[in-house]
């Protein structure tokens, strides 16, 4: 039963995969417009190891800075603009300014301030990934049921406290949500950001294997990026899960 | 703020210093958007220490909003409440509150809620866990300490929230309608289980509702709200002489009386809250 429903979910992938191979070897469109998906996995295979870890690992790692950077930030920010006026007051404009704007945009201002190294590309990914965190630890904040506020204050909690055993763990389940999104967007400008201009990351191999026409390389490149974000996203879904595992 | 309550003299005044001095309440909603509405206007209610109150009107006479002023959730716009001598300012430990909602801690077991109040009370780790099982025993939780909130029935949530409240053993205990949400059954037998536990333990109760029985079952004294703006519109003696078993007191021919009573009062009430209360 599981074996036959997991067949099911996986089957628009296989037709996709079947249609693409079929396409590319009966010559319907050109090999480098699309090469095959086996000649694909044979590049993977091809590539050295150790280049492969290599350029994921910086990619993985720049991300992983930034996020676990964003975070503290972007959760004590939320709370505190949700819960003090003079901190909304002076930090909202900024959070409102910052939201819509597309983060890639920010690139060759962060290269000309920061250089092409690692510091301008965390910094490109954790102000990326911040706006969705402070956006979902604020929303979760201010959904806070003032029941629950009211209780521990009778309980004898003070305010301070109140925002650490109460608010925080009430707005978890958002913030987890927010940070999800965060990680989302992170895999998006570390891409981004080694596409424009580094020496090292899986948006630099894709950017070297492609104009060296190397084509079935550059898409080897884009399936390792797009597992390591899948896996990214399942583990932290699966972690939220754990983390939540009060909500049933 | 201003000046401590002067006892209004009356057949309920309270000794000085112990019990509830509600004196010439107001309140008003301010939202940001849109008329102030006036909940609460001149309210006065003296209430005895260990006394059990009802405040009983219809939806949105501002029932709910003067047990918050006592127990210090909201500023106090007008006139002064004093509990036990002192001057309400802020919530306090001195209050419990228990909620229609229940308002557990969803992320914390049973155990953890209740442990919670305890813990804030600067007692030794075992003392707190002594204390937090004999609550979790009172209200018939044992083998449900490691259950989220989650996992349990509307009347085993009420019962983890009143175990939670009556752990920390505030003077007075405030209730918001506290069986609201419950079906009949586990009604009744939450108010049975509430009137043992405070005949047994030295508490003032204040206990909003809009249900006549309930109040005439439970309350020593009820007071009567106007529609909105809320005011005291009777204070109704029901205390029962004799009778212990509340299977006995509901079958007696004063409960009859003082449910009529009090359903005339309310009805006019809540007629008038539907003809004009809305704005």
């Amino acid at each position: 039963m599981t074996a036959a429903l997991m067949l099911w979910r996986a089957l628009p992938v296989l037709i996709l995969a079947a249609l693409w191979e079929t396409a590319a070897r009966t010559g319907l469109v050109s090999e480098h417009a699309l090469p095959a998906l086996s000649s694909i996995f044979a590049a993977l295979g091809g590539l050295s190891a150790g280049d492969l870890y290599y350029h994921t690992a910086r990619s993985v790692g720049r991300g992983l800075i930034a996020i676990v950077a964003a975070i503290p930030f972007g959760v004590a920010a939320g709370i505190l603009i949700a819960w003090y006026l003079p901190v909304r007051v002076l930090l909202n404009p900024l959070l409102q300014c910052l939201y819509p704007m597309p983060k890639v945009a920010l690139i060759p201002l962060t290269i000309i301030w920061l250089g092409i190294g690692d510091v301008s590309k965390i910094t490109l990914i954790f102000v990326g990934a911040l706006v969705p965190i402070v956006m979902a630890a604020f929303n979760g904040a201010r959904g806070v049921d003032r029941t629950l506020l009211w209780t521990a204050r009778s309980l004898g909690a003070s305010e301070v406290r109140l925002l650490w055993e109460v608010v925080l763990p009430a707005a978890l389940p958002e913030i987890l949500n927010g940070i999800r999104t965060a990680i989302a967007l992170a895999f998006i400008l570390i891409v981004a950001g080694e596409l424009v201009i580094a020496n090292d990351g899986i948006g630099h191999m894709i950017n070297m294997w492609g104009e060296a026409g190397h084509y079935p390389g550059m898409f080897a490149g884009v399936i390792v990026i797009s597992a390591v974000g899948f896996a990214a996203d399942r583990a932290w879904v699966a972690l939220s899960a754990w983390l939540t595992a009060w909500r049933q | 703020m201003s000046a401590p309550a002067t006892a209004v003299p009356g057949a309920g005044a309270a000794a000085p210093g112990t019990g509830i001095s509600i004196s010439r309440v107001g309140y008003e909603y301010r939202p940001p958007r849109g008329r102030p509405v006036l909940a609460l206007e001149n309210i006065s209610l003296d209430i005895k220490d260990r006394e059990f109150v009802a405040l009983l009107g219809p939806s949105g006479c501002g029932k709910s909003t003067l047990l918050y002023l006592i127990g210090g959730f909201m500023p106090l716009q007008q006139g002064s409440i004093s509990v036990n001598g002192r001057i309400v300012t802020a919530p306090g430990p001195d209050r419990g509150i228990v909620f229609q909602s229940f308002a557990l801690f969803p992320w914390k077991t049973v155990i953890q809620n209740i442990l919670y109040g305890l813990e804030k009370r600067g007692l030794p780790r075992e003392e707190c866990r002594r204390r937090a099982q004999h609550y979790i025993d009172l209200v018939h939780l044992r083998g449900f300490e490691d259950s989220y909130p989650s996992q349990l029935s509307g009347g085993m949530k009420q019962r983890v929230a009143i175990a939670r409240t009556l752990a920390t053993e505030p003077g007075t205990l405030l209730m918001d309608e506290p069986f609201g949400a419950l079906d009949s059954q586990t009604r009744t037998i939450m108010q049975d289980e509430l009137l043992s536990i405070w005949r047994r333990s030295p508490m003032t109760v204040i206990f909003v509702t809009h249900d006549v029985r309930e109040a005439v079952l439970l309350a020593d004294r009820v007071a009567v709200m106007t529609a909105r703006p809320g005011r005291i519109k009777a204070l109704v003696d029901t205390r029962f002489s004799g009778a212990a078993d509340s299977a006995e007191v509901v079958r007696s021919r004063e409960y009859a009386d003082a449910v009529d009573h009090l359903w005339t009062l309310v009805r006019e009430e809540a007629v008038a809250a539907g003809a004009g209360g809305r704005p």
